[in-house]
């Protein structure tokens, strides 16, 4: 099971820090959590950066899923 | 990448490939196009901070001999509210615009409202004279705490402050509330047994790039419009320009001038959707330049804050707890980068309790842009001069503190994801180990430590490699070079064929010659570009195997490429890379190398800065005696080019610290739109800023980049307010330490 932590802003809507997830890849993933959360827009979390492992995927739409990948969102950043 | 790896090219620092061009003059700016019949745009702006138009009239400057075109807010077709990218700090398709030309309400002092375009930039002047406007002047609000006061002038009626528990009722001139937070912030307290806290204020500051925004544009109504400009991302201006106007991409062609400085100032849009309407209207080609005034009035600076902060630590050191509130300037349109103060604030420190609140709040001053690492110099100026007393209420070392508590990896962030192999204790032990931080003080002399942290990042890229008859080639890449990135895209094009890279010309493609690039900025460019200039010179490498195979009439898999040279592993022959080219006509055509990508696995950038300065305590002005700049570059493609990198990091840093701001006047006209009167340091105040080169490999990278652009800006603010606070004995709060302001810290104190 991979392990998804949320942000500070998702986790007003799912009132928990993590969760343990089986995906096969990122709209996998997505698919789940989305269920599992209703209230995450699912609009707004295809919007988001992540990092799986701690490396960092701004377009993560068609990454696969390790089972034991380790996978946190965060916004997306640009720079100066 | 491997830690010991051997590069023949990358680590050497080769004369730069446009230095020709630009010291003999010959490099074309932003200003420097003329095309036939182009005439001059000129912009009327707003003398007032707040007001209501009440009317606008433009009849008698359109009936001035020689006026061919007048647009205003009306000759933008209807734009949704949709996000756009601007470099750091959103901007919705709706603010663009009225930034661009203002609707029935003006926000700030130089807020544009009308364009005239005109035979001569005289009479387009002229012009700007006959316009006339009834204004209804309101209150303007010229800081968060104004701002954010109950009863405070709203700049907008229809905006509702986002991320509250509970949808508000009432407007607010806070656009946004944000937190983050990790663990128990609490608990981490309660275990302190130190605490510091303090509110910390940065000032507005520009990025002083020397070049002012200019464009040259012509529209063709059933064919493809141009527009030349300067800019950091020539595939973004296309792309708000094309919204602004209803455009289809295919038809607009943007061209990158060479660029006189950026920073993130020119990662959005000003004149050049203004520009080409005037050039829709009177069917010529339109110029637009800026003046100073209108750069420092009407383009977007970077934020000014004001930061509490509160941290807790045990008596052994180890820090417990940290805590911010930092409330960032938007100005007119919501979109500061106080989501990026938050997530770098404390991103140093391996600390288990965190909790940061932001806010991004508009106030009458012109919609601030990307800077340089854009929200993190402000948060970490307030984090890092509290560190610095901290050490000092636990009898500590500063470095040692903070090796003591450093982040490495594994460390958790608060923004998310833990952190990779970083080089923030190599810096450390760098800086502390440096010949600066062994030399004593003089009286009236003060030393700063400090530390920053920027993400750094990636994103699309697309570069190609075009090979010629004789060897040579050229590297067409969509990213605008504004900090020597094309000499880096040189070495990387070189190494992997092994070629000398003065045979590789690296040129910027236009939005037609190169697919989609993002603009350059957040320090991604030698990463990410680089990453597709490394891609596409592997595909050079395939098809030079491939065409010798063909040549021997072997497979690919029996050919070998080695110090520039195919060898056959099934015979005897060789063939150079100039042969298979020269020979490319009888084998299927030139070669051409392609890489476009989306890149991953960017690594963040630390940075340690020291300071040493000298207070004339008989007049309050401050003396940087000493600088040195250390910081991690993961590997330095060209390693002049990184140094420059660091001290300009530095020198911007230092003259926000010390002298930089924008003066307001009460009714919130800007006093200070020149560089005479909005003081930037210059050689000659400075000392040379020594730098540190650190080493510690991006293992996502083929050659272990990590961006080196941002992460320099970060320590200067503090590294320089805490050694002026170390030379006077007074806590430093607010910048810029102007003399005046640390005059009145030392009448202050006695």
């Amino acid at each position: 099971m991979a392990r998804v932590t949320f942000s500070s802003e998702q986790q007003r809507y799912t009132n928990e820090v993590a969760c343990e997830v089986s995906a096969a890849d990122y709209r996998e993933l997505i698919d789940h959590i989305t269920q599992r959360y209703p209230a995450l827009s699912r609009a707004d979390l295809l919007q988001m950066a992540i990092a799986i492992d701690g490396e960092i995927i701004h377009q993560p739409l068609l990454e696969r899923i390790e089972p034991n990948s380790e996978i946190h969102f965060f916004h997306f950043v640009a720079g100066g | 990448m491997s830690e010991a790896r051997e590069f023949k090219y990358i680590g050497q620092s080769t004369i730069r490939p446009d230095g020709f061009d630009k010291v003999t003059g010959r490099a074309n700016y932003g200003a420097d196009l003329a095309l036939p019949g182009m005439i001059w745009g000129k912009i009327l702006r707003s003398p007032h901070a707040h007001a209501n138009i009440k009317s606008l009239d433009t009849r008698r400057a359109e009936a001035l001999p020689g006026v061919l075109a007048v647009a205003t807010h009306s000759d933008f077709p209807s734009v949704s509210d949709q996000a756009i990218e601007s470099g750091e700090g959103s901007l919705t398709l709706l603010d663009l615009a009225r930034n661009v030309l203002a609707k029935d309400k003006v926000l700030y002092h130089g807020h544009a409202i009308v364009a005239v375009a005109a035979k001569t930039a005289a009479i387009a002047e002229q012009a700007l004279a006959l316009i006339d406007i009834e204004y209804e002047v309101l209150k303007p609000v010229l800081d968060v705490r104004e701002a954010m006061a109950a009863g405070a002038p709203l700049l907008h009626a229809d905006m509702f402050t986002q991320g509250l528990p509970e949808k508000p009722t009432t407007a607010s001139n806070v656009a946004t509330r944000l937190e983050f937070k990790m663990g128990d912030i609490e608990a981490g307290f309660s275990a302190a047994e130190v605490v510091v806290e303090r509110e910390f204020y940065t000032p507005t500051a520009h990025q002083g790039y020397i070049e002012p925004h200019a464009c040259t544009v012509r529209f063709e109504k059933d064919g493809q419009s141009m527009i030349w400009c300067s800019t950091q991302g020539h595939f973004d201006v296309r792309a708000s320009t094309a919204k602004l106007l209803g455009m289809e991409l295919g038809k607009l062609k943007v061209i990158a001038s060479e660029i006189g400085g950026g920073f993130g100032g020119k990662t959005t849009v000003y004149l050049e959707p203004v520009a080409l309407i005037l050039s829709r209207k009177s069917g010529r080609p339109v110029k637009m330049i800026m003046n100073r005034d209108e750069v420092f009035k009407a383009t977007g600076p970077g934020s000014a804050t004001r930061s509490w902060v509160k941290i807790g630590a045990k008596k052994d050191g180890s820090i417990t707890a940290m805590q911010g509130r930092l409330a960032y300037e938007a100005g007119a349109f919501k979109g500061s980068p106080v989501m990026m103060g938050c997530m770098t604030a404390f991103t140093p420190y391996a600390v288990a309790n965190m909790y940061v609140e932001g806010f991004d709040v508009v106030v009458n001053k012109a919609k601030v842009a990307a800077y340089r690492a854009p929200g993190a110099p402000q948060a970490e100026f307030a984090v890092e001069m509290l560190i610095n007393e901290l050490a000092v209420k636990l009898g500590r070392d500063p470095i040692d503190l903070r090796l003591q508590n450093a982040a490495k990896e594994g460390t958790q962030t608060i923004y998310g994801p833990k952190l990779k192999r970083v080089g923030l204790v190599e810096c450390l032990e760098a800086a502390r180990d440096s010949k600066h931080y062994q030399q004593a003080l003089a009286e009236n002399q003060g030393r700063g430590v400090a530390a920053g942290f920027w993400f750094n990042v990636g994103g699309q890229s697309s570069v190609h490699i075009n090979m010629n008859p004789d060897g040579t080639g050229t590297i067409v890449e969509g990213s605008p070079d504004i900090g020597g990135s094309r000499a880096s895209m040189q070495m990387m094009a070189a190494e992997r064929p092994c070629i000398a890279p003065s045979l590789l010309k690296p040129i910027i493609g236009d939005t037609e010659n190169v697919a989609f690039s993002a603009g350059t900025g957040g320090s991604r460019t030698t990463f990410a570009t680089g990453m597709a200039v490394i891609e596409a010179a592997e595909d050079v490498v395939a098809q030079m195997k491939q065409r010798a195979a063909s040549l021997w009439n072997v497979t690919a898999e029996q050919v070998d490429w080695a110090d520039g040279v195919a060898i056959n592993l099934a015979g005897e022959e060789r063939l150079s890379l100039a042969e298979i080219c020269a020979s490319a006509d009888r084998t299927g055509g030139q070669i051409s190398g392609r890489g476009n990508i989306n890149a991953r696995g960017a690594g963040p950038s630390f940075a340690v800065h020291l300071c040493d300065v000298d207070v004339d305590k008989d007049t309050g002005k401050v003396d940087v005696v000493r600088y040195t700049a250390i910081q991690d570059a993961g590997k330095a493609i060209h390693p002049k080019y990184v140094e420059g990198q660091y001290q300009g990091g530095a020198v911007q840093g230092i003259g926000w610290a010390l002298n930089e701001e924008y003066i307001y006047s009460k009714e919130g006209l800007l006093e200070n739109a020149g560089f005479l009167d909005y003081r930037v340091p210059v050689a000659s105040d400075l000392p040379m800023i020594d730098t540190i080169i650190v080493e510690v490999p991006n293992n996502f990278h083929p050659y272990g980049v990590r961006g080196v652009g941002e992460s320099g800006i970060i320590p200067p603010l503090a590294a320089v307010g805490y050694a002026v606070e170390d030379a006077i004995g007074v806590p430093v709060t607010d910048l810029p330490l102007s003399p005046p302001r640390v005059f009145g810290l030392i009448q202050g104190s006695r």
